[in-house]
C-alpha cells in the first residue's frame, strides 16, 4: 500500500480510481463471502437471505450516523444519531455486526430446525420480508428514497481520490482481521464442531452436543460478518437504498463462495475479487467492441459487425449479458471443479445433504 | 417371561423387583405411526455391565425402540430410565452426556472430515467448543486438544485404524466406518453403548476382531446393548437376549433359556436349534 498511496496524494487517473472502485467493493463482498462460508460452507446451511444481514448493517451504520430529519429536506424518518466522524465509525461498524448477528440469530431461530432445503426457502422467504419491511417503514428507513447523507468518514479532510484510497485500505485491513479470526475459529475446536454439524446432524447429536445451538451460532457469526460489510458499504457509498439489497446480492455472493471454494476461507476471498471483478469489468464490453470497430481493418469490422448484427440492438443487452456470463462461469465450475478454485472435494463430499 | 434363578442377582433383575434398577429400563413404551403401532408396550431392562443382545425379525421394532431410547423419537407413552431417571422427554444430546452412546445401522460417520477429527469431536467438555474461548483462551484449549489427541490415539490403536488416522472418512470401506463409528462412541466414553447391527456388512476378520473389542469394553464396566441377526453370535456372546415380535417383548433372559421359549421359536427362531 506504501507504494501506492504518494501516487494517490497527487490524484488517480480514470482507470485507477475505476480500479479502486471494484477493489473496494471486491472487498466488502469477501466479508459477505466469508459469512455465508461459515454458514454453509462449515454449517451446511443453505442460507438463501444473506442480503437481509448485509441490509441490516448497513441502515444501523445509516441510522447511527447520518444527520436528523430536520437537517435534511423531504426527510421522512424520525432518527439519526448523527455520531461524529470519524470517531463514530468504529462504534457504527460494531453496532452493525451486532444489529446483522441479532437479525441472523432471529430468522435462524424461526427456521434452523428445517432440513437444508426447507431452510433455503425460509431464509429467502424471511430476506424478501425483511426487504419489504425496509422499504414500507418510512419513519425508520426513509421509504424508498433511502438514507442518502450517511458520511464517509474523513472525506472532508482528503481529496477525493486520497480518501478513496485510504477507505480501501482501512476495507483491506478490516478484511485481513475478520479473515484471521474466522480461519481460528474454523481451525479450532469450534470449526470442528460446526464441521461434524454439517455432516451428520444426528450423529452430532448422539455424540452429544446440541445441534440447534451450533447452528444458531454459526448463523450468528456469518450474519454479523455480513452486518460488518453493510456498515462498511454504507460509509462508503454514502447512501442507503433498498434498491441495493436485492436478491441478485444473496446470488453474486454465492456464486463467489462456489468459484472460490465451499469451506476455504482463501477461496472465498478469492471468488469475491473474481466474481466482482469479472462483474464490473464486463460493463466496458461496449466500449472494447466500439474501439474494436475503430481500430480494425474495415473488412474485419464489417466482419465484427455482420457477426454481432444477430443480437438485439439494445441499451441493456450488453449490461444483462454480464449475468448469463456469471452463469456460465458457475455451470463451468460446477462440471469441471464442484469443489471450486481452492476447495477440497473431500471435504464437500456430504454437504447439503440430508441425514 | 422367561427367568433364569441360576443367573446373577443383577440378572434376577429384569422384573424390577427384587433387586437393583437396571443401569437401562425400558418400561411399558408405547410408540406409534399413524396407525401402525410400531411399539406395542414394550418392557425389558438392561443390567448393567452386561452384554445383552435385542432380536427380533425385520420390522419387529428394534431400530425405532433404539430411536426412542436415544431420544430421537419421543414415546407416546410409557418410560425410558438411564441409571434410574427418565430421560424419554429429553433430546439425544442430553441423553448422549447422560452417558449413553450409539451407532447406527448405517454408519453415520462424518465423511468430509479426517478420521482423527471424526474421534476428536466426540470427546466431551470441550472449552474450544465454544467460540469466544477458542479465540481467548489458546492455552487451556491447546492443552485440552493435546489430551484428546492421545486419546484419539489410543483410540486408533485399539481399533486398529491407526494407519487411516489422516484419510478423510469418505475413503473408508464399511467395515472400518463401523469401526470408526465405535471409536467415536469410544471418544464419548458412556457408560452404556447400543450398537444397531455391529457385525452387518463387517468381513468376517474384522467382525472378529470386533467382537474381541466388544468383550474388552465390557471387561472394562462398559453395558452394551445391541441388536443383531446373526443367532449364533447373540447365543454365543450375549449375557441376557431381549426378543422383540411386532413391537413387543415377547421374552428376555439369558440366551439358553430364550431359545428354548416356544414363543419365541414360533415367532422368530423356527428351526434354529435345527441349524
Amino acid at each position: 500500500m506504501d507504494a501506492f498511496t504518494p501516487t494517490a496524494l497527487l490524484s488517480l487517473p480514470g482507470w485507477g480510481s475505476f480500479l479502486l472502485t471494484v477493489l473496494t467493493i471486491a472487498g466488502i463482498y469477501s466479508l459477505l463471502t466469508l459469512g455465508l462460508n461459515i454458514h454453509y460452507g462449515y454449517t451446511g446451511l443453505i442460507n438463501f437471505g444473506h442480503v437481509a444481514f448485509f441490509a441490516a448493517g448497513a441502515y444501523t451504520a445509516a441510522l447511527l450516523t447520518v444527520p436528523p430529519p430536520a437537517q435534511v429536506s423531504g426527510a421522512e424518518y424520525v432518527f439519526g444519531l448523527n455520531l461524529p466522524m470519524p470517531l463514530g465509525l468504529p462504534i457504527s461498524l460494531v453496532a452493525a455486526a451486532v444489529v446483522g448477528g441479532l437479525l441472523a440469530t432471529l430468522i435462524g431461530a424461526t427456521s434452523v430446525r428445517l432440513g437444508s432445503h426447507y431452510l433455503a426457502v425460509a431464509t429467502f422467504a424471511l430476506a424478501g420480508i425483511f426487504g419489504s419491511v425496509l422499504e414500507n417503514e418510512a419513519w425508520l428507513t426513509n421509504g424508498s428514497f433511502g438514507l442518502n447523507s450517511v458520511p464517509k468518514p474523513g472525506r472532508a479532510a482528503m481529496s477525493a481520490d486520497t480518501w478513496a484510497v485510504t477507505y480501501f485500505v482501512f476495507v483491506v485491513v478490516v478484511l485481513v482481521v475478520v479473515a484471521f479470526v474466522l480461519s481460528r475459529l474454523t481451525g479450532s475446536p469450534f470449526g470442528r464442531l460446526l464441521k461434524g454439524v454439517r455432516e451428520s446432524e444426528d450423529a452430532a447429536q448422539m455424540l452429544g452436543k446440541n445441534t440447534i445451538r451450533v447452528k444458531l451460532t454459526s448463523f450468528a457469526i456469518g450474519g454479523a460478518v455480513a452486518g460488518l460489510a453493510g456498515g462498511l458499504y454504507a460509509h462508503y457509498v454514502g447512501s442507503v437504498v433498498v434498491q441495493q439489497f436485492v436478491p441478485a446480492v444473496t446470488f453474486t455472493v454465492w456464486a463467489a463462495l462456489l468459484l472460490g471454494g465451499v469451506a476455504s476461507n482463501t477461496g472465498a476471498v478469492f471468488g469475491a475479487f473474481l466474481l466482482v471483478g469479472f462483474r464490473e469489468s464486463t460493463r466496458f464490453l461496449t466500449n472494447i467492441y466500439d474501439s474494436l470497430l475503430a481500430s480494425l481493418p474495415t473488412v474485419a469490422a464489417d466482419a465484427l459487425r455482420l457477426a454481432v448484427e444477430p443480437l438485439p440492438d439494445h441499451a441493456s443487452f450488453v449490461p444483462s449479458l454480464r449475468f448469463v456470463v456469471i452463469g456460465l462461469l458457475i455451470v463451468l465450475v460446477i462440471r469441471y471443479r464442484p469443489e471450486g478454485v481452492f476447495g477440497d472435494p473431500n471435504e464437500i463430499d456430504a454437504i447439503g445433504e440430508e441425514d | 417371561m422367561s427367568r433364569d434363578s441360576s443367573e446373577s442377582d443383577a440378572a434376577a433383575s429384569v422384573t424390577g423387583s427384587d433387586s437393583d434398577a437396571p443401569l437401562l429400563e425400558v418400561d411399558d413404551v408405547v410408540k406409534r405411526f399413524g396407525g401402525l403401532t410400531a411399539i406395542d408396550h414394550a418392557s425389558f431392562g438392561v443390567e448393567a455391565e452386561s452384554i445383552t443382545g435385542l432380536i427380533g425379525p425385520n420390522g419387529a421394532g428394534k431400530s425405532t425402540l433404539f430411536n426412542c431410547v436415544t431420544g430421537m423419537l419421543t414415546p407416546d407413552s410409557g418410560a425410558v430410565r438411564l441409571a434410574g431417571e427418565e430421560v424419554q422427554d429429553l433430546p439425544p444430546n442430553r441423553i448422549a452426556q447422560r452417558g449413553l452412546g450409539r451407532t447406527f445401522q448405517t454408519p453415520k460417520i462424518f465423511r468430509g472430515m479426517s478420521v482423527r477429527e471424526n474421534l476428536a469431536f466426540a470427546a466431551r467438555g470441550q472449552t474450544g467448543e465454544r467460540p469466544i474461548s477458542a479465540l481467548v483462551q489458546p492455552g487451556t484449549v491447546g492443552s485440552e486438544e493435546a489430551d484428546i489427541r492421545e486419546r484419539v490415539d489410543d483410540t486408533l490403536a485399539f481399533l486398529s485404524l491407526d494407519h487411516l488416522a489422516e484419510e478423510y472418512a469418505s475413503g473408508l470401506s464399511g467395515g472400518q466406518r463401523k469401526l470408526l463409528e465405535l471409536g467415536r462412541v469410544l471418544m464419548l466414553d458412556p457408560e452404556i453403548i447400543l450398537l444397531d447391527e455391529p457385525m452387518a456388512g463387517v468381513n468376517p476378520a474384522l467382525a472378529d476382531d470386533l467382537l474381541d473389542r466388544l468383550h474388552e469394553l465390557n471387561d472394562r464396566g462398559r453395558t452394551i446393548l445391541l441388536i443383531e441377526h446373526d443367532m449364533d453370535l447373540v447365543m454365543n456372546h450375549c449375557d441376557r437376549v431381549v426378543v422383540l415380535h411386532n413391537g413387543q417383548t415377547l421374552a428376555s433372559g439369558p440366551p439358553s433359556i430364550v431359545q428354548e421359549d416356544e414363543r419365541v421359536v414360533e415367532a422368530y427362531l423356527g428351526g434354529f436349534e435345527n441349524e
